[in-house]
């Protein structure tokens, strides 16, 4: 296929460029016919909208352009990369240490998970062994990470079925008493920059474990608060219930992790499965949803954070002193062993893994996130189709992402 | 009964009202300019220079290794190493950083700098309310905005700077028994070459 240029002499063109394209390419795979609608004999089109970057759903800077036939969903094509920050590259060009406080912001809600999963990385790499100590607070800090990551996204997935306000609300004062601690230990609230390559980077301050233990025993009583304010509610069961079900078949052949995986019935827990870290200690259940509609998701969170509470409780119980950083480790001029490793921890959104390439330098040759929010957003599509506008934002909610981590 | 879980929701948000009247635990919000909340101890927000002393010149900790500024992940810190050297907290003379700038709208408060600082020169601030109307300059500190005191780091961090000034005062004193050896060395060495020179060593080669 040749096209000509034009040009404003009217003349023939030396050059003619070539664009040769795959036949279809460029043009939408639907059409936009005039048909009759399935309500009577009133013409209808299709029509074409573009829902975000700005729209007030959309968790971030994200788009969904939906066709839509009435208000069903004929087609949707998720748009990400507003918030591309080049994090892979920049990581790859500079030292390991550095690239720690730029994981905080992939997934601003969870930064210690994050932190975790680089740090796993680099640790199986440079083959290095957090001592037992620093291995307790890891847990104790990821699982209040899970509180924060969950309580936060039922309260915006209510916000988005138009529970405004008071539900998000509760759900953040709770979240608040999390951040508080998080705050004293490592400093900040969200960006916490809190691990290191062999260890975490300070130990815990005097009473912390304390102020831990009153938050974690309060905490059941705001998750039973939460079930009474609205699991039982009819507007929630009849917009969540059988609204953007996602068949177990399609959650594994799309490599759907986490929460929503298991909301289909896959039981698949990293921790269970891989168990890094010291996750083979504790006890807890993996609750596992049945019907995989937004109603189980939404569930899932409220019973795994009972299961956190009770990782921590155990954690909280049996953590012992000595010292938290590996005796090899070192701050500066760290460089490891050439090689490659693959680090991953179930983070609150779904396996979250680094994929590193050493070659001796200070720098990660090949640096790479896989991340969870963006996997489990790829099958949007396939769970809106035949959907209403409404439930799109709803079931865009409860897909639980950040646009920190899907474009990096 | 249709709308029984509605009802029993309702009667949740009334509680929580209600109760917010009665129990502090549930009227959680701090009408921030006028009521504050005490600063944590591990709160970071920005980088400053620690200077012993009360002159923030001659007290300045930092001798300009630059190692903050190669380990800086968004490279925020621009140091120009001085030409001449002063005396450091031991007495041993140092370079010290002609210009040491920090772009705090660049900064993102990871207390890398901080860890890597082999002469605990640089420290976390609590600061945060740093609005300007000069977004540009007014955001980029100086030396002088930068350098605080040792006592204003004792104050906003007590139990870190307790740790750092018990590291320093014992390099110090290791320093000055050090010194305080060598010079003994030196003075018996002295001694002895002065009270027999020509029993412990061979005469010296005459030259013509």
């Amino acid at each position: 296929m040749s096209s000509t240029i034009l040009t404003d002499k009217g003349e023939t063109p030396v050059a003619s460029v070539d664009i040769s394209a795959p036949e279809g390419a460029g043009q939408p795979n639907y059409t936009l016919t005039p048909r009759t609608s399935s309500t009577g004999g009133i013409e209808s089109e299709l029509l074409e909208v573009a829902m975000g970057p700005q729209h007030p759903s959309t968790h971030g800077v994200f788009r969904m352009d939906v066709v839509l036939d009435g208000e069903r969903i004929v087609k949707l094509k998720p748009v990400f990369g507003y918030l591309h920050r080049n994090h892979e590259k920049i990581a790859e060009n500079t030292t390991y240490l550095a690239s720690m406080p730029y994981t905080d912001r992939l997934d601003y809600f969870c930064s210690l998970t994050n932190n975790w999963a680089y740090a796993l990385a680099v640790e199986k790499l440079a083959g290095l062994q957090p001592p037992e100590r620093a291995e307790y607070i890891r847990v104790i800090t990821a699982e209040l990470t899970r509180l924060v990551n969950h309580t936060a996204l039922i309260g915006f997935l209510l916000q988005d079925m138009g529970a405004s306000g008071t539900p998000l609300m509760y759900a953040f004062r709770e979240r608040e008493k999390i951040l508080d601690l998080f705050e004293s230990l490592t400093g900040a609230r969200m960006m916490c920059n809190y691990m290191r390559f062999g260890g975490c980077r300070c130990d815990l301050p005097a009473g912390w474990l304390d102020e831990t233990k009153q938050v974690v025993a309060a905490f059941p009583q705001f998750l039973d608060e939460y079930d009474r304010l609205l699991s039982e509610n009819e507007i929630l069961i009849a917009r969540t219930q059988g609204v953007g079900i996602l068949p177990h078949e399609l959650a594994i052949n799309a490599s759907i992790t986490g929460p929503m995986l298991r909301a289909s019935g896959v039981n698949y827990d990293i921790r269970k499965v891989d168990k890094y870290g010291i996750y083979d200690r504790f006890s807890f259940r993996v609750p596992l949803g049945e019907h995989g509609d937004v109603y189980d998701r939404y569930m899932i969170r409220l019973l795994e954070m009972h299961e956190s509470l009770k990782i921590l409780e155990q954690a909280l119980k049996d953590i012992p002193s000595g010292p938290i950083m590996d005796p090899k480790a070192k701050i500066r001029g760290f460089r490891p062993k050439t090689g490659e490793a693959y680090g991953r921890i179930e983070g609150p959104k779904g396996e979250l893994g680094f994929y590193l390439i050493s070659d001796g330098s200070p720098n990660p040759y090949r640096y790479r996130v896989r991340p969870p929010s963006l996997i489990n957003l790829t099958i949007l599509e396939d769970m809106c189709l035949g959907q209403t506008v409404a439930d799109v934002v709803v079931i865009l909610g409860s897909v639980d992402i950040v646009l920190g981590e899907v474009d990096r | 009964m249709l709308g029984e879980g509605i009802i029993k929701g309702l009667a949740e948000t009334a509680k929580n009202f209600v109760g917010s009247y009665v129990d502090g635990e549930r009227l959680t919000t701090v009408q921030y300019p006028e009521e504050r909340i005490a600063a944590k101890e591990a709160a970071r927000n920005f980088p400053f220079l620690v200077f012993d002393g009360s002159d923030p010149h001659a007290g300045l900790r930092c001798v300009a290794c630059q190692i903050c500024e190669k380990e800086c992940p968004p490279k925020c810190i621009y140091i120009t190493k001085s030409k001449d050297k002063k005396p450091d907290y031991i007495g041993k003379p140092q370079f010290y950083p002609a210009v040491f700038d920090i772009d705090i709208s660049v900064c993102m408060s990871c207390q890398i700098c901080v860890e890597v600082c082999p002469f605990e020169a640089i420290k976390m601030d609590n600061e945060f309310e740093l609005s300007n109307t000069d977004r540009f300059g007014g955001l980029l500190l100086d030396k002088n905005q930068l350098a605080k005191s040792n006592d204003f780091y004792r104050k906003i961090h007590p139990t870190e700077a307790a740790e750092v000034d018990a590291r320093l005062a014992a390099e110090k004193e290791k320093a000055e028994a050090k010194a305080k050896a060598d010079a003994e060395a030196k003075a018996r060495a002295a001694a002895a070459k002065a009270a027999a020179p020509s029993v412990t060593k061979p005469a010296p080669l005459q030259t013509t």
